[in-house]
């Protein structure tokens, strides 16, 4: 299958510029300029109340900007949100449903709701999305019986209905069980490289780490990091050693030994391979060395504050 | 989306244990009566009770004017109390604004459901009486406030269509006023409550002599006019009077609602 990029090219699926919102005295998103490239998965992190979910709803016409402007899809928001918002599909804040209805009623519901998606293939539609995300079996169950982790998969399920090509999650994997969340990134991967843009929030770093290519990080509003995952995880200057002779190799190599645990050392130094040469041919066992890189929960962390009235300030 | 939105009204169940609460009321009161023989004396009490045990063809009158003042409104203000508030505090209607339906487009289709609401209750209550009526006192032609009794069964159909739509367009009011409160909250209690506590004070200053200067626009005062198509001939001044005051109330607070609605924030 070709990629769909539609009529805005192989451009930006997001792009905002000086996007400020206040809500009364507080300034929950401010003066935030970030571009999306078409095709990438971005990784939207920071804390409670650092503003991601205000972000994602000004991109979807749900709250107006106090100034700045939005494109999605190449278009402006929310000016043109009965072009654009066909073509993207979005989880804000939790899925919602109707809980007197079934999980197929929903979404039959929600497609007859909005322009686009012809009646005749809407069953069918329907179906296949409910396939997808693994709910066919429960489908016609109401939805007051689901569990979590099944309503989640219904809100994946309204996201995914019209094929989109801008995928806004908040907290895809929330409620899914280990199975439930390797299935979704698999399937994110999947629709990813069908071209489709995936811009994903959540607060599992490692989620961010194993499944997008970008990473951007928001604190009070601010975008302070947008880059590639690669590049925050430049190697830090330290390689990690694992040996049994650890007397023999602080003797080697007396003061670029920064910390010694146990069997492991940390080592100031540049080169690995080098570094395992100077060991083993001083007669040092070594049994792994791996250039130290940082996780990117250290880097969101240091990048950060800890949200108001939550831990110490 | 307006069909969408008539689908979602008739499959929940509250518009039909509503609907059923309306229809039992004037049922009780009919079973009472007729067990009984014992009316209201001619003038006292709810309008045209005092006939219907000589002509059910009157209870379908009657039994709107059981609903009025109470049932009736507070069905119709907790049915629009909650179109947007309930889907704002249910959390759909971020998702359904996204899919995308226009804010305008999405309000409409809510009064369409409540126009639709309000009819089917009306309806429902006046054709469930005419069968009570029927079966409880025998049905003959309309005898009318004034004493007369109508010619041919057309002029009283007339007389009841026209108490229907009447009545309907009145609860159109209400409807309006809870609308816009729930274009304000998350709590659809909090807007049907709301709309309620209009029409109870409403109530308090039509009874209140002192309050004179305001009572021709008091949104209930001309709520009873319905009565006057049962006259002979028929007696349009306050019918006209309550049809243009509730015209006022619903643009009013529709065209409030609709401007709330479209420029503010959804953060529910």
């Amino acid at each position: 299958m070709t990629a769909d990029l539609g009529t805005d090219g192989p451009g930006f699926a997001v792009r905002t510029d000086c996007l400020t919102k206040r809500f009364g005295p507080v300034t929950a998103v401010s003066d935030l300029t970030l571009s999306v490239r078409t095709g990438a998965r971005l990784g939207l992190l920071g804390p409670n109340g650092s503003g991601k979910s205000t972000l994602v709803r000004m991109l979807l016409g749900l709250v107006y900007p106090t100034s700045g402007t939005i494109e999605l899809l190449g278009e402006p928001m929310p000016r043109s949100s009965r072009l654009v918002l066909p073509r993207v599909g979005a989880l804000v804040e939790g899925p919602a449903a109707y809980r007197n209805l079934s999980g197929r009623r929903n979404l039959l519901l929600l497609d007859a709701a909005g322009p686009g998606g012809s009646r005749h293939d809407r069953g069918a539609r329907v179906d296949a999305t409910l396939t997808t995300v693994g709910l066919a079996n429960v489908s016609r169950r109401r939805v007051r019986g689901y569990s979590l982790g099944m309503r989640q998969r219904l809100g994946l399920a309204s996201a995914l209905l019209r094929s989109p090509q801008l995928l806004l999650l908040d907290e895809p994997t929330n409620g899914l069980d280990p199975h439930g969340i390797h299935e979704l990134h698999e399937l994110l991967l999947k629709i990813n490289a069908r071209g489709t843009t995936v811009v994903l929030s959540s607060h599992l770093l490692t989620e961010v780490e194993t499944l997008c290519s970008d990473v951007a990080v928001l604190d009070r509003g601010r975008l302070v990091v947008h880059c590639p995952i690669a590049e925050l995880r430049q190697p830090t200057g330290h390689v990690v050693v694992h040996t049994d002779a650890v007397a023999l190799a602080r003797t080697l190599l007396g003061e670029r030994v920064v910390e010694s645990t146990g069997s492991w050392l940390r080592v100031a130094s540049e080169d690995p391979a080098a570094l395992n040469a100077t060991l083993v041919a001083a007669g040092v066992p070594v049994r792994e060395i791996a250039p130290q890189r940082r996780s990117l929960e250290e880097t969101v962390l240091a990048l950060t504050e800890p949200s108001e009235g939550e831990g110490p300030r | 989306m307006i069909a969408v939105e008539i689908s979602k009204l008739l499959r929940r169940p509250r518009t039909w244990v509503s609907i059923g609460l309306l229809v039992a009321l004037p049922t009780i009161v009919a079973l009472f009566l007729n067990g009984t023989r014992v009316t209201p004396r001619p003038g006292r009490g709810t309008a045209f009770l005092s006939e219907v045990l000589t002509n059910g063809a009157l209870f379908p009158a009657a039994a709107l004017a059981i609903v009025l003042p109470v049932f009736l409104p507070i069905a119709v203000a907790t049915i629009a109390g909650e179109s947007i508030a309930g889907e704002a505090a249910n959390g759909t209607l971020r998702y359904v604004l996204i899919r995308p339906v226009g804010r305008t487009r999405l309000l409409t289709a809510k009064l369409v459901a409540l126009i639709v609401y309000v009819l089917l209750a009306v309806v429902v209550v006046a054709v469930s009486a005419y069968v009570v009526g029927y079966f409880l006192f025998g049905v003959g032609p309309v005898s009318t406030v004034s004493g007369t009794t109508d010619a041919d069964s057309q002029i009283s159909a007339f007389r009841t269509i026209a108490a229907i739509l009447y009545v309907g367009w009145s609860m159109l009011g209400v409807g309006s006023v809870a609308l816009f409160l729930s274009t304000f909250t998350e709590s659809s209690l909090g807007a049907s409550l709301g709309a309620i506590a209009v029409l109870i004070a409403s109530g308090v200053l039509q009874a209140l002599d002192a309050a004179r200067s305001i009572q021709p626009y008091l949104p209930t005062r001309y709520w009873l006019s319905f009565i006057d198509l049962f006259r002979e001939p028929i007696l349009w001044r306050d019918v006209d009077r309550g049809i243009g005051l509730q015209a006022v109330y619903v643009l009013v607070f529709l065209g409030a609602a609709w401007a709330n609605f479209t420029t503010r924030d959804i953060t529910s």
